[in-house]
């Protein structure tokens, strides 16, 4: 290849996309690194503290699109402080400051301001898209900001995004010049929204190809904006309430008929079920159904529905399904490969493993799971293991902390053992039930390929960590609460954490003494005690244990923007 | 009990501005009365359009309780823990946004995907509960609850009496018969005459029932029994 011009190798690696290649590429010769990171446009940044945005830029001139990962996954169940980090505006301040034209911006667990959203706005002509998944920190009117300056703009998606002030105006300042939009997604705005100028937008987009609306647009609007856009392919369904004698029920099934491009449909906010009669027609062709936000579709109304849906692919929905319900989907949905059942909070309503054993006897393509249940048992998940070999995600969780077989009383060891045994794919796996060590004995020689794993409430010496940081290869992120896991298991190979991205263990056994001793031995990485309730006040004592502990590695150092109550050891 | 239950009854039918007493209702009365009135709903609520109270009671059967220690009846209340179940804030909130706005009630904190409403008829010495979503339509509603009531606007309780009106035992022809008007508190806390808005909107809104005696609801009752009268 060295007998190549630049530009020829440079074409070449046009057709290696996927990061992980790329960085490999990278590290085959000095000429092949500097054509790769000179035509690189796509950069992922998994932690936004392991790297600098000067040092980003400084590789990747060409960079086009970047995504950001903040805060680590448990911030996500308040184990958190608000304040712990994740702020987006330096990177977007540095990126501004350079002569990047930066056209994507993907960000996830950060916090993003009102003036940081203004900033991007105004920084890149060329600014195309923005997508948020579970931030924090504006408000609708940064939105505005996005809306009225970025004349290109095609896609602004919000996803699981908790924003107060909610004033329904931005939406008009979408300037009539702007047609681009292909994406927008907006239904996780709790307030009003300008009906009005909403119309007017979707009827300028010609390519718009998907819509999730907010609980704020009433059935009405949807129809006109369906009759403006049929050529959706994902559709995110509002407010679904009126009464079915209606004209407008009758107008509105008639438009949805016309949809024939609709693949993905979620939603749902609000909704009478006596009137779903009118989706039927489009779950024919659906590949993506997310009813997780719908308690309001259940029983005999959901299970109509999901007969319909023969080709999905995608199914996230809440437990009120029932073990009944999931035995629809077994039988109804061949071509299921991910399924999610979140709790809807009704003990009564829940699934057991009843439903996952149907499933998995039901779909042969299923590879990505997250389940929720009310208990769980080792027959079963063996079973499960037998009948598909395919998991690349299995994330189990069973209500009731630490709960055992309810048949055997046995831990779920041997179940999760055998999960692990057969998919040799598995890449993420999350436990829950009563574990001992043994659990992580099997996980340690087994999971092979496992790249995340997050553990609760489990294990009952520092073996179990051992097993698993001796025997996962490919660990990246391994997440720890509630577990008897102490100093010995933390600091027996320091070297580990450095092939790691990050290591989250919280009211677990490490005493401030092991985490010191840690931080000392590896100053390439950033070992963070968070402190709550002045429970350490920095006291010297080492035999103190810590609350939380979160570490990870870097290039740069301790951060600048740490908090008080964060002390980087 | 039930001449107590009978004064509250009267006091209730007193028509007043904003929110009808039913404070008083929760605290004493409510809690003492509820455990009956639970069971016996565990009995009517069944209906044959949903079997799935019937799969979750069997559910509940089939898989008894691990610990020998726990009283059979409840789940064990463990305590609260932060961060458990591991469910991303802004699902919990945006479902619990949606429930509420689908009617009720802090015994059902957890978050339910029924729409469970209080019924109370002037006279009864106790309350019903119904989950608005068993019913399709208003005439599906007027059917249940005239099952319900109509034990009770017999003067007597002699039990030929009874089954009498379980014969025609529609909320209608209750209403034919006598004077008794449906009428439900809203979101806002207004009391609205049943079945003005389309049955979605009203399974929504609807916080609580109540079936009032024509002759004491003063300001509603013209409108309304001209009302009641031209629907059937």
């Amino acid at each position: 290849m060295n007998y190549f011009p630049d530009e020829v190798i440079e074409h070449v690696f046009d057709f290696v996309t996927s990061q992980k290649d790329r960085n490999a590429v990278s590290l085959v010769c000095k000429s092949w690194y500097k054509i790769e990171r000179l035509s690189r446009q796509s950069v992922f940044i998994g932690n936004c503290y392991a790297i600098s945005p000067e040092r980003v830029i400084g590789r990747f001139p060409g960079l086009k699109s970047l995504t950001l990962k903040g805060k680590p996954h448990f911030a996500d169940f308040n184990l958190l402080p608000y304040d712990w980090g994740g702020w987006v505006y330096p990177w977007v301040e540095a990126l501004a400051k350079s002569r990047v034209g930066l056209e994507e911006l993907r960000l996830k667990r950060m916090v993003v301001s009102d003036d940081c959203l203004e900033l991007l706005s105004r920084s890149f002509v060329n600014f195309k898209s923005l997508v948020l998944v579970s931030c924090e920190g504006f408000t609708t009117d940064g939105l505005a900001a996005i809306a009225a300056n970025c004349r290109y703009l095609r896609e602004l998606d919000l996803q699981e995004i908790e924003v107060d002030d909610n004033r329904g105006q931005w939406i008009s300042c979408f300037p009539d010049s702007c047609t681009s939009l292909v994406s927008l997604n907006f239904s996780c705005l709790k307030g009003e929204i300008n009906l009005t100028a909403l119309e007017r937008l979707v009827a300028r987009s010609p390519n718009l190809k998907s819509l999730r609306l907010n609980r704020a647009v009433p059935l009405d609007t949807l129809q006109k904006l369906l009759m403006r856009a049929p050529q959706l392919v994902d559709l995110g369904i509002g407010s679904f309430v009126y009464d079915p004698s209606s004209e407008a029920y009758i107008k509105l099934k008639a438009t949805l008929v016309k949809c024939k491009s609709i693949r993905s449909l979620s939603g749902f906010l609000e909704v009478v079920p006596c009137c779903l009669s009118a989706i039927h027609p489009v779950c024919q062709n659906l590949t993506s159904l997310n009813l997780s936000y719908a308690p309001g579709i259940h029983g005999n109304e959901l299970i109509k529905l999901i007969r319909f849906c023969r080709k999905l692919e995608r199914l996230w929905i809440l437990d009120s399904i029932g073990d009944r319900g999931l035995g629809v989907v077994a039988f109804t949905c061949k071509e299921l490969q991910e399924l999610r059942v979140f709790p809807s909070g009704v003990d009564n309503a829940a699934v057991t493993e009843e439903g996952l054993v149907a499933i998995s006897a039901g779909c042969p393509k299923l590879h990505s799971l997250l389940y929720f249940c009310q208990q769980m048992t080792n027959a079963a998940l063996i079973t499960v293991a037998k009948n598909n070999s395919n998991f690349t995600r299995f994330r189990l969780c069973i209500l009731d902390r630490e709960k055992p077989d309810p048949v055997t009383m046995q831990p779920l060891d041997e179940g999760f053992g055998a999960i692990v045994q057969s998919c040799k794919r598995l890449r993420r796996l999350s436990l829950s039930g009563l574990l001992t060590d043994q659990v992580f004995l099997y996980i340690g020689m087994y999971a092979e390929q496992l790249e995340m794993l997050s553990i609760a409430f489990a294990g009952n010496s520092d073996k179990g960590m051992l097993y698993v940081l001796n025997g996962c290869k490919k660990l990246r992120k391994l997440e720890i609460r509630d577990s008897p896991f102490g100093n010995t298991a933390l600091l027996t190979d320091v070297g580990k954490y450095e092939t790691m991205r990050s290591l989250w263990m919280s009211s677990c056994e490490v005493t401030l003494g092991g985490c010191q001793t840690l931080a000392k031995k590896m100053p390439r990485l950033n070992v963070e005690i968070i402190n709550e309730d002045d429970q350490m006040e920095f006291s010297l004592d080492d035999r103190q244990k810590v609350g939380k502990m979160y570490l990870y590695r870097t290039l740069v150092g301790p951060r600048k923007d740490a908090p008080d109550f964060v002390w980087t050891l | 009990m039930e001449a107590l239950g009978l004064n509250m009854g009267f006091e209730e039918t007193e028509l007043r501005l904003g929110l009808p007493g039913n404070r008083v209702r929760s605290e004493g009365e409510g809690s003492r009365k509820r455990g009956f009135s639970e069971t016996v709903d565990l009995k009517l609520n069944l209906s044959s359009k949903d079997t799935s109270e019937k799969v979750k009671s069997f559910q509940k059967e089939k898989h008894p309780l691990p610990r020998a220690t726990d009283p059979p009846a409840k789940p064990p209340a463990k305590t609260q823990v932060v961060g458990w179940p591991p469910v991303r804030s802004f699902r919990k909130n945006m479902l619990g946004v949606v429930q509420k706005s689908s009617g009720e009630e802090s015994d059902m904190a957890g978050g339910n995907n029924a729409a469970f409403v209080k019924v109370s008829m002037d006279g009864a010495p106790y309350l019903r509960k119904v989950d608005l979503r068993m019913y399709n339509t208003y005439k599906d509603l007027y059917d249940a609850l005239g099952k319900m009531f109509s034990s009770f606007t017999i003067g007597n309780c002699g039990s030929q009496g009874m089954k009498d009106f379980m014969n025609e035992s529609k909320l209608m022809d209750l209403l034919n018969g006598s004077d008794y008007v449906p009428t439900y508190e809203d979101k806002d806390g207004d009391w609205m005459l049943v079945g003005d808005v389309p049955w979605g909107m009203f399974v929504e809104s609807c916080k609580r029932l109540r079936i009032v005696k024509g002759t004491e609801a003063i300001g509603l009752a013209p409108r309304a029994m001209e009302k009641c009268k031209n629907r059937r």
